[in-house]
């Protein structure tokens, strides 16, 4: 519709006739959107025809344009119609309309739809996403029994992947991560050092900043930054990776030939992970060490030999065996995570996008609540 | 393929027999009543507008997802009544093309073929690789072993597709949607296979599709699924459900909406 055609529309007229069985409706002038279009409501209680057994008749002789305007109306009018068991003859009506007017009657509209249908209650909400928790729940725990079952049929030599798999996802999870390592790593220890620095220059005390670096790294942070790298890079990699494959239906395929998908997909990327996350925690261990030497040996005037020999009278093989274990349970953690949700990946390309995401908010979850159950338990065994 | 050709065309033993199945998406029922039964040999069409419910169907006919309700016989064998073992060797017998395919991506097609011969059989590599070529090239992919599926067509995949789902010679071969997304030629070219396959091998072939063509030239036996009613409104030879139905949807559906004037 042009702006400001109104102004030169003829107006849109409406008249309603009392006929012996009901009533006739005789349209004229232009039914357009943008013209002022009566509402149908209330129009046949007035003539005391909309009860049952009436019939509704039209006149369009005097018609002279019509778009969606006269459609929604009549849509309106017919449904109140429906409701009320008159019956309509649309046949005055120009058959353009009549036509539109079918295709959009609620006969014709897709049997079994469930959705849009009552808004459920608020407590009906409560309990649908308490029982869709409880559900994942199980299903999270479905899944490790399933991973942890081809473990064991793994270490019996039983299970089914391919050996170039294992190889393609160790490189791509050992190798190619090592550039992001190095970086992070690096600034972390620097950062970590920089801090403690601040602190322990007030007592003159420059030389623990290699204690405080070597600790904080070896023990924990190199873990736990090789986990959050890992999960970034590697879990969303294989959420996606497992939604693609879902999408395509190449799981099916693989589950009607008789292959478990878990042992299939899932039993190789996580012993990728399990062996090389110990590996680049290791590796991160000592570029965050080196990071803090940077800073103690740029900044505090502290000798190369002098951090050398502090950070190894630090350091012990405990700290060492504790952020193994750390990186240990990341790895398992890490490819769970982005496993799982890569095999609930529903149908479609935008899935594939929230697997990765959500593999990755998992992952992370996953690590720090890991850390601190870890970190209880040697407080509490004293190690 | 266990059954010389000649014995399996002439005789009517049924191979598959669906008993009373419902199909259902939670508590949304897809479809209810289902009873037929294919026989060994035939070219059976499962029929139905989009979204009617013709993949899930398939879905349960291959084992992967549970009926609601009703049981899936083979050769008298109820599936999901059977013990784990005896599903896996049912299944074996089954080999499936996919909508879109469905290779594995990470892998060669030569890879893609050979993996279900590497996990069943104990050939050595030498035959395995030979039998490979030669399914491929069944299907006219000769030379194109090394190729990835991202390297290839819509219609070679397919092709593929089903190079990989006669790896294991099964006596049941299930299609989805075969010629969707093919041209007219590959399509007719694809049911020229289909025909060869079921007459030269006496494989059973359980085809999903609405491209009345094939429908017509492959089909021996069918279902028609109706989602207003929710159940099959008919069942027979496509070409006597044109003539013969008493529903005038299936008749819609035989006739591309030209109606009963055209029989
Ligand atoms: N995973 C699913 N979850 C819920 N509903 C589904 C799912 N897959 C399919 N459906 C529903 O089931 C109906 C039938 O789907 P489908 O069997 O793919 O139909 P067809 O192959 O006949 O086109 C669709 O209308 C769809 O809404
Ligand atoms: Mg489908």
């Amino acid at each position: 519709m042009e702006k400001g055609a109104s102004h030169s529309m003829t107006p849109s007229e409406l008249k309603i006739d009392k006929t012996p069985d009901g009533a006739l409706l005789t349209l004229a002038g232009e039914w357009r959107l943008g013209n002022a279009i009566p509402s149908p409501d209330g129009l046949l209680a007035g003539l005391g025809a909309a009860e049952k057994g009436q019939r509704l008749a039209f006149e369009s002789g005097k018609l002279q344009g019509w778009d969606s305007g006269l459609l929604v109306f009549l849509a309106k009018l017919f449904d109140i119609c429906r409701r009320n068991g008159v019956t309509v003859d649309g046949s005055g009506l120009p058959a353009g309309v009549r036509k539109l007017i079918d295709l959009a009657s609620p006969e014709k509209q897709r049997s079994g739809v469930t959705h849009g249908g009552e808004h459920p209650s608020f407590l009906v909400r409560v309990a649908d996403t308490a029982l869709a928790q409880v559900k994942g729940g199980r299903e999270v725990l479905a899944f490790i029994g399933e991973a942890t079952l081809a473990f064991y049929k793994m270490l019996r030599g039983k299970a089914d992947f391919r050996r170039m798999d294992l190889i393609v996802t160790i490189q791509e999870t050992g190798a190619q991560a090592l550039p992001i390592v190095t970086l992070i790593s690096l600034l972390v220890g620097m950062i970590l050092a920089f801090i403690a620095s601040i602190q322990l220059k007030m007592f003159g005390a420059q030389i623990y900043v290699a204690d405080v670096v070597g600790i904080g790294i070896v023990r924990v942070m190199g873990a736990i930054m090789t986990g959050i790298i890992m999960s970034g890079r590697t879990g969303a990699a294989f959420a996606a990776q497992l939604g693609t494959m879902q999408v395509n239906e190449e799981i099916d395929a693989l589950e009607t030939l008789g292959f478990s998908p878990v042992e299939f997909l899932v039993l190789p990327r996580m012993l990728a992970l399990m062996l090389m996350m110990p590996l680049l925690c290791v590796y991160s261990d000592l570029m965050g060490v080196l990071g803090g030497m940077v800073v103690g040996v740029g900044m505090l005037d502290l000798g190369v030999m002098e951090y050398v020999h502090e950070s190894k009278a630090a350091l012990n093989l405990t700290h060492l065996l504790v952020g193994l274990f750390h990186s240990f349970v990341f790895g398992i953690l890490v490819a769970v995570a982005g496993c799982l949700r890569g095999l609930q990946c529903e149908r479609s390309a935008s899935a594939v996008g929230y697997a990765a995401t959500s593999a990755v908010v998992t992952g992370i979850v996953c690590i720090v609540v890991a850390t601190a159950l870890i970190t209880l338990s040697c407080q509490v065994l004293g190690i | 393929m266990n059954m010389p050709a000649e014995e399996s065309r002439s005789g009517k033993d049924a191979v598959i027999e669906v008993r009373g199945l419902e199909m259902s998406y939670g508590s949304f029922v897809l479809m209810r009543d289902l009873n037929f039964t294919i026989n060994r040999g035939d070219i059976f069409i499962i029929m139905g507008g989009s979204g009617c419910g013709k993949s899930t169907l398939l879905k349960m006919l291959v084992g992967l997802k549970r009926p609601a309700r009703g049981e899936i016989l083979y050769d008298g064998v109820s599936y999901w009544e059977s013990e784990p073992e005896v599903q896996e060797r049912l299944k074996r017998r089954f080999g499936i093309l996919f909508q879109s395919g469905a290779l594995w991506s990470s892998m060669t097609l030569a890879e893609n073929v050979a993996l279900p011969l590497e996990q069943y059989t104990t050939l050595p590599p030498g035959q395995i690789r030979e039998l490979v070529s030669f399914k491929l090239s069944l299907v006219g992919l000769g030379g194109f072993e090394d190729f990835y599926p991202s390297e290839i067509s819509g219609g070679m995949k397919k092709r593929a597709g089903l190079a990989r789902a006669m790896a294991l010679d099964p006596d049941l071969l299930f299609f989805d949607e075969p010629s969707a997304g093919l041209d007219p030629i590959s399509a007719r070219l694809l049911d020229d296979l289909i025909i060869e396959l079921s007459e030269s091998l006496g494989t059973t072939v359980v085809v999903v599709t609405h491209e009345l063509a094939s429908i017509f030239a492959i089909g021996t036996n069918s279902v028609f699924l109706d989602p207003d009613v929710k159940t099959m409104t008919g069942a027979g030879d496509p070409k006597r459900l044109l003539k013969e139905s008493p529903d005038p949807k299936v008749i819609n559906f035989l006739t591309r909406g030209e109606g009963a004037q055209q029989r």
